[in-house]
């Protein structure tokens, strides 16, 4: 075992997937020479070759596109696009186009396609860089959306991703390129999809949490034990398959459910997991399910962003307020 | 930056090459590259496009079959262009009016007959097929036709990809993106623009400014070549250019068809409401169909009587397919699950169960 960051997790995780399979391509702006913009492609290109890692134009719609002949062309593409709220110049290929192939063409073209897209606030990008757009992904059937929090997880998702024959929007959090660090075994592995992993075990609440927002709800339910609240967290890892049961457990524990997320209240994903709860762990509440999200505003400047994604005091505050409710 | 000149192929990419005058009389000089059975089996599957196209028509308006485009007036377009590709190695990725193309890559009639009657199993092309199924999206399949042109290349397996679209699809920002990209992959690709006069209602001036749609060609870097799209042999010849320079590593080339819309835009679409009635007219009599019987008349290669008995043949073969097409099972409210996901998951599953178990849909 070695402590690792995600960003190296996701470079070995595709080294590995290359290495092991002659069909796997990447492509994106800047991950040739340049490594990509974050170093997720450091050094593939001089080990795979210009063929195997190749820097495409400034073009999202044609990088998602043209990844589905080369699927149809038998390849495994794994195409970067540089920040998810670019993904909306790219977004009718991937919904209209990569997540139905395999339906519309009734099996004949399957799309073994992995999009890596890093997103997330908190890093003071310039605008468009951190929006939290997986809500849109995660309707979009014949899709899945994978998001890490974890460098763990992160490694064991993407090789997942990679040898599943489904496509998969894989969200690298960019808050956790180089600050989630844990340890990463030096051996191959996998981690399933539809499978939440318990970050913590509590008694009063839990707090249900996907990618960055994962470490935030952590802290907030340190800061909460301090106070005497019991807080359990769980991560949902992917949110297409979603882990029903995973989530009904965690309610059926605690009796009280928060959610966080980085987008936008209206539409966010947290709706679904909360119709989710209602609809599987009804009997099990004692209060009602609260949410701590992005206020519906469009995700502001640098400047300002501390107040729009949630903080640990936010959570917190949601914590004691549906705790209170008992 | 344009085809090379052979056989009489101007170098200027926007004058259109032509071999066949409208009263089916060859250009002075020209012989044909096609053996003439050749001409005679291009023919045939014009004509089988016209007929199926006339007989789909009619199946929608008894309401037998969805909302359809026809080829009406593309055919040599189509066809001409399709028959310079080798069904076995080269692949058509097509927009959804060029069922001649896939016909002749190996699909079978009866398959479109029951994708348009409602049953998604239609859409399925046979392993082997080289060809994608036709898109609704306009220009969307256009950087598909790159990627899969990219990856036979990679893969170091011969073979080309043809790709159909309109003018009107050609202002997508997708058909931009992916030509830009071809250009920098010299991907083995032939982009087939079939400027037809309208996109719905929307007549080409209003569609963009350029006089030439092959003119674009240049600026990404690759060869554009402007061909009558009513005139088959000349289809026949430039398509044929493109897909030599491809297979010799020399890159994408453009192909802009000059041709014209002769039926509505689809079932759903009522052309009187925008189409002047003289133009029409006028452009009837360049109809791509008698041109080529002119020219077969004329060499002695089909009598009245024997292009009868084509016909007839023809529309019998049409009438299989939808005798076919109808005898098939209808559509089940299962297939709305069918081929969603390779790995299907609990919640996903669990929709499907419920539907399996009767409940109400």
């Amino acid at each position: 075992m070695a402590v690792m960051s995600m960003i190296e997790a996701i470079r070995d995780a595709l080294a590995a997937e290359m290495a092991r399979d002659e069909r796997v391509i990447l492509l994106g702006e800047d991950i040739g020479r340049n490594g990509g913009v974050f170093r997720a492609t450091e050094g593939l290109q001089e080990r795979f070759g210009e063929d195997r890692v190749v820097d495409m134009p400034v073009s999202e719609a044609v990088i998602a596109g043209s990844a589905v002949g080369l699927a149809a062309s038998g390849m495994i593409p794994v195409p970067e696009i540089q920040f998810l709220g670019f993904g909306s110049q790219a977004f009718h290929q991937i919904e209209g186009q990569i997540a139905r192939m395999r339906f519309r063409s009734q099996g004949r073209f399957g799309m073994p396609i992995v999009i890596r897209a890093p997103f997330g606030g908190n890093v003071r990008t310039p605008e468009l860089h951190s929006d939290a757009h997986e809500a849109k992904y995660a309707n979009s059937p014949g899709l899945k959306v994978v998001m890490p929090a974890t460098a763990y997880d992160a490694r064991g998702l993407l090789v997942e991703a990679i040898r599943d024959p489904d496509p998969v929007l894989f969200c690298e959090p960019l808050r956790g390129y180089r600050l989630a660090k844990d340890e990463v075994p030096a051996h191959e592995y996998t981690v399933p999809f539809g499978r939440a992993r318990l970050v913590r075990k509590g008694t009063d609440i839990v707090v249900i949490a996907w990618s960055a927002a994962v470490h935030v709800a952590a802290e907030a339910a340190e800061r909460a034990a301090a106070e005497g609240i019991s807080v359990g967290v769980l991560d949902l890892r992917t949110l297409v398959p979603l882990d029903e049961q995973g989530i009904a457990d965690a309610v059926a524990a605690t009796g009280r459910a928060l959610v966080v997320h980085e987008a936008p209240l209206t539409g966010g994903f947290g709706a679904e997991v909360v119709a989710t709860i209602q609809e599987n762990a009804f009997w099990s509440l004692q209060a009602p399910i609260a949410r701590i999200t992005a206020p519906d505003a469009p995700y502001p400047i640098a400047s300002i962003e501390e107040y729009y994604i949630p903080s640990v005091d936010r959570v917190l505050d949601g914590i004691r307020r549906v705790v209170g409710e008992a | 930056m344009s085809v090379q000149a052979t056989n009489g192929v101007a170098d200027d990419p926007t004058a259109p090459v032509t071999r066949m005058a409208p009263d089916g009389t060859l250009s002075t000089g020209y012989a044909p590259a096609l053996p003439d059975q050749e001409i005679l089996a291009a023919f045939r599957l014009m004509l089988l496009t016209r007929v199926y196209d006339t007989r789909a028509f009619s199946l929608q308006r008894q309401g037998r079959v969805g909302t359809l485009s026809t080829a009406t007036g593309q055919e040599a377009a189509i066809v001409g262009s399709s028959w310079a590709l080798e069904p076995a190695r080269d692949w058509v990725v097509p927009q959804y009016r060029e069922i001649a193309a896939l016909l002749r890559q190996g699909v079978a009639l009866e398959r479109f007959l029951l994708y348009f009657m409602g049953n998604p199993v239609g859409n399925r092309i046979e392993e082997g097929v080289n060809a994608m199924p036709i898109q609704i999206s306009l220009g969307s399949q256009v950087p598909h036709a790159v990627g899969l042109a990219w990856g036979l290349r990679l893969q170091g397996r011969d073979g080309v990809v043809l790709t159909y679209f309109g003018e009107g699809a050609s202002s997508e920002g997708d058909v931009h993106e992916a030509m830009n990209l071809a250009g920098v992959r010299r991907a083995p690709v032939i982009f087939f623009l079939q400027n037809n006069g309208w996109a719905i209602s929307t007549p080409v001036a209003k569609q963009s400014a350029t006089r030439s749609f092959a003119a674009r060609a240049a600026g990404y870097g690759f060869a554009g070549a402007t061909v009558d799209g009513n005139d088959l042999l000349a289809v026949y010849d430039v398509t044929r250019q493109a897909v030599e320079r491809a297979l010799a590593g020399e890159g994408p080339t453009l192909i802009e068809a000059v041709t014209y819309r002769l039926g509505p835009h689809n079932t759903a679409d009522d052309p009187t409401r925008y189409v002047d009635h003289d133009e029409l007219e006028r452009r009837r009599g360049l109809d791509p169909i008698e041109r080529v019987r002119a020219f077969l008349r004329g060499r002695g290669l089909l009598t009245e009587e024997e292009e009868e008995a084509l016909r007839s043949e023809l529309t019998e073969q049409v009438e299989r397919a939808v005798r076919a097409a109808e005898s098939h099972p209808p559509a089940r409210a299962e297939q709305l699950f069918d081929h969603v996901y390779a790995n299907p998951f609990a919640r996903f599953d669990a929709q499907r169960a419920a539907l399996d178990a009767g409940e109400p849909v």
